[in-house]
């Protein structure tokens, strides 16, 4: 060990962010063989089940596209808010307000066929998503108040809130006291878009916030501010970009992105609104977002892995009987490995020259 | 009205051991400048290491030192990750949070809804008879008081000792602490493993003492209120061990409502402690003078030996 040593990268390489994520997933990988074994199932089997598996059918790729959507959402959304150091990790919070706001215009609204009533719910599982994420802002910009416990604590109230509504205010009265609400109409649930799978059109959106992202974070002046103001507030701040604007920028994005997940879930694969909304996609979005390098195209990449081990892991669990803890772990294993493989992003290994060479050179 | 009384003090008493052992941890290691925001996860894979030792062997010991030593070992992935890999300590402190979620219901997973024998309780004597005072007072088992003492010896050792200041200066100021010849890295070190060990000690009580039995996810968002609670006090021992019994008390407004049979919404008391952590949060930062004046210099940011 003592003859290897870092040395900074003076440049870097643009393969390096891809090479780094691949390098996570190897870890990853071998770490989790140890894991299977721990639990006495051969690794090879596991990993069929979890990377194979889910490919070879078109209901697991239904599945992977389906689970595929609110990832890249969220995602994108969180991206852009970590590159400016503002740490939202409340999206699953966001993502159940902007889901009840949805369900409150379908419920409202129950029985129209109008054209209308779909974009209605986005706009208002945006919104919701927005407002919720916003009070974190305020508190930050107005109070101090610091965003990352802000957000966290925000999310267990909204689950308190759906908890609360889904048993009492919106639930369904001819639905003998199950926490849940009336079914949505066809008009206030997206089209399927590949036939025999769950795939619908909130998909689209998931894609076209997708090319919004990028087009923002690589191609924007205000992204290139928000970037600039994470990487160096004093000099953004000398040039004029406030820090507050950026505190609410990012949180109101990434609080629009988790919202409009949210009626994905509620006007898609569920069709109401009930106790359960999410499996946990506001949490494993943070992994998402780093794993794709907070770049818009990696986290294309990094969206389909993490639909691919959540769909896998569900294999694995009817297939191999292994405990869904697996799939938990494995996105902790993930994370933990990319952030130390990130070393290599900003430094390079090199191997330290005997003394005698160093002495002689120093010679010379 | 005397027994609603005692159910609260010695409830408060008994609800706070977890919250102030994990955040007497967190603080020294934020006094390091070291800022883990996993100790929701470390707290649950003491809990769940905690009480599957005790299930196994029923020692109520031995339970408290393997939650402990757990996680340690997973606030030591923190601090390699953060130290050595110098990765941020934002997205360092996620990652074993969520890692140690992932493990502690992988720990748990065959004991779901199983119980143990709680913690056995001291006994004082004639002292446990006096009224009121004694069954508020002297009705715990041992951590009660243990928490108690730990919360001043982290006070003492980091006001009065050399340690102390030593943990301070790295805390403000790495590069100095450097310069004078204290080693950083391993100080820092140090002070993640204590945090660690306090989390899952914390955590291994919740499981063992405070209700003995198993579920997953039981730990409830205890450990991102003690991350909140350093916050609160301000980097100061007293004011978080205060804070701690301040938040040890909302947890049986709780189930005191409840009791009461007052019409409350059910979830509005179960999201009254972030509702109040959001308030408390507010109340302390608006002033950034007080912020500004206590937390360490250095929290949160990465240390580059080398420049």
């Amino acid at each position: 060990m003592r003859n290897i040593y870092l040395e900074p990268r003076t440049e870097r390489s643009a393969f390096a962010p891809f090479l780094v994520s691949m390098l996570a997933v190897c870890l990853t990988i071998i770490a989790g063989s140890g894991l299977f074994l721990i639990y006495g199932k051969s690794p090879i089997a596991g990993f069929h089940a979890i990377f194979i598996e889910p490919l070879q059918s078109s209901y697991g790729i239904g599945e992977i596209l389906l689970k595929l959507g609110p990832f890249l959402l969220i995602a994108q959304g969180l991206a852009i808010g970590f590159r400016a150091r503002v740490w939202n990790i409340g999206a699953e919070g966001q993502l159940i307000i902007g889901a009840i706001l949805a369900s409150v215009v379908a419920i409202r609204f129950d029985g129209s066929t109008s054209s209308l009533l779909l974009p209605g719910m986005v706009l208002a599982g945006a919104l919701g998503g927005m407002g919720w994420a916003g009070i974190a802002a305020w508190l930050r910009t107005r109070y101090n108040a610091n965003e990352i416990l802000v957000t966290f604590m925000l999310s267990s109230i909204a689950l308190q809130i759906l908890y609360y509504l889904v048993t009492g205010p919106l639930r369904d009265p001819q639905g003998f006291n199950f926490p849940q609400s009336i079914t949505f109409s066809a008009a206030a649930t997206f089209p399927i878009l590949i036939e025999n799978t769950r795939v619908n059109a909130s998909l689209i959106i998931a894609l076209v916030v997708t090319v919004l992202a990028w087009v923002f974070m690589q191609r924007s002046l205000m992204g290139y501010k928000l970037v600039v103001g994470g990487l160096a507030p004093h000099a953004a701040r000398y040039a004029g970009f406030g820090e507050k604007r950026a505190i609410w920028l990012a949180l109101l994005i990434g609080g629009a992105a988790a919202g409009i997940a949210g009626v994905g879930e509620v006007a898609g694969p569920l069709g109401m609104l009930q106790r359960t909304v999410s499996p946990g996609y506001g949490f494993s979005a943070i992994i998402v977002a780093f794993l794709g390098g907070l770049h818009p195209i990696g986290i294309v990449f990094s969206s389909l892995l993490m639909a691919l081990i959540h769909v896998g892991g569900d294999f694995a669990r009817l297939s191999v009987g292994l405990p869904s803890a697996v799939t938990d772990i494995f996105q902790g294993l993930l994370l933990t490995f990319y952030l130390a493989s990130s070393l290599l992003l900003t430094h390079r290994l090199r191997l330290r020259k005997p003394d005698a060479v160093l002495t002689a050179e120093a010679a010379e | 009205m005397t027994a609603t009384i005692i159910f609260i003090l010695a409830g408060t008493l008994a609800a706070t051991v977890p919250l102030l052992l994990a955040a007497m941890g967190e603080l020294v290691a934020e006094k390091s400048g070291m800022l883990n925001l996993g100790v929701e996860g470390m707290m649950a894979v003491g809990a769940a290491a905690g009480f599957v030792t005790v299930a196994v062997t029923g020692s109520h010991a031995l339970g408290l030192i393997v939650g402990g030593v757990a996680a340690l070992l997973l606030s030591g992935v923190f601090a390699t990750l953060s130290i050595v890999f110098l990765a941020n300590q934002v997205a360092a402190g996620l990652a074993i949070g969520i890692l140690g979620l992932g493990v502690s219901a992988g720990i748990g997973k065959n004991y779901e809804g199983t119980t143990v024998t709680p913690m056995p309780k001291l006994s004082f004597g004639a002292l446990g008879d006096v009224p009121v005072i004694g069954p508020a007072l002297f009705s715990h088992d041992i951590m009660v008081y243990l928490a108690i003492a730990a919360a001043f010896a982290v006070w003492f050792v980091l006001q009065r000792t050399k340690l102390g200041l030593i943990i301070r200066a790295v805390g403000e100021s790495p590069q100095s602490a450097h310069s004078l010849g204290y080693p950083v890295a391993l100080i820092r070190t140090a002070c993640v493993l204590f945090g660690g060990a306090m989390a899952g000690i914390g955590g291994a009580y919740l499981s063992i003492a405070y209700t003995p039995l198993w579920a997953d996810g039981m730990v409830a968002g205890r450990g991102w209120i003690v991350v909140a609670l350093v916050v609160f006090g301000t980097w100061i021992v007293p004011r978080v061990t205060l804070g701690a019994y301040l938040f040890g008390a909302i947890s049986l407004l709780e189930l005191s409502i409840q009791g009461l049979g007052l019409n409350v919404p059910s979830q509005l008391l179960s999201a009254s402690p972030y509702i109040v952590t959001i308030i408390v949060l507010v109340v302390i930062s608006r002033n950034p003078v007080l912020i500004q004046l206590n937390s360490p210099m250095s929290l949160g940011q990465t240390y580059r030996p080398n420049g």
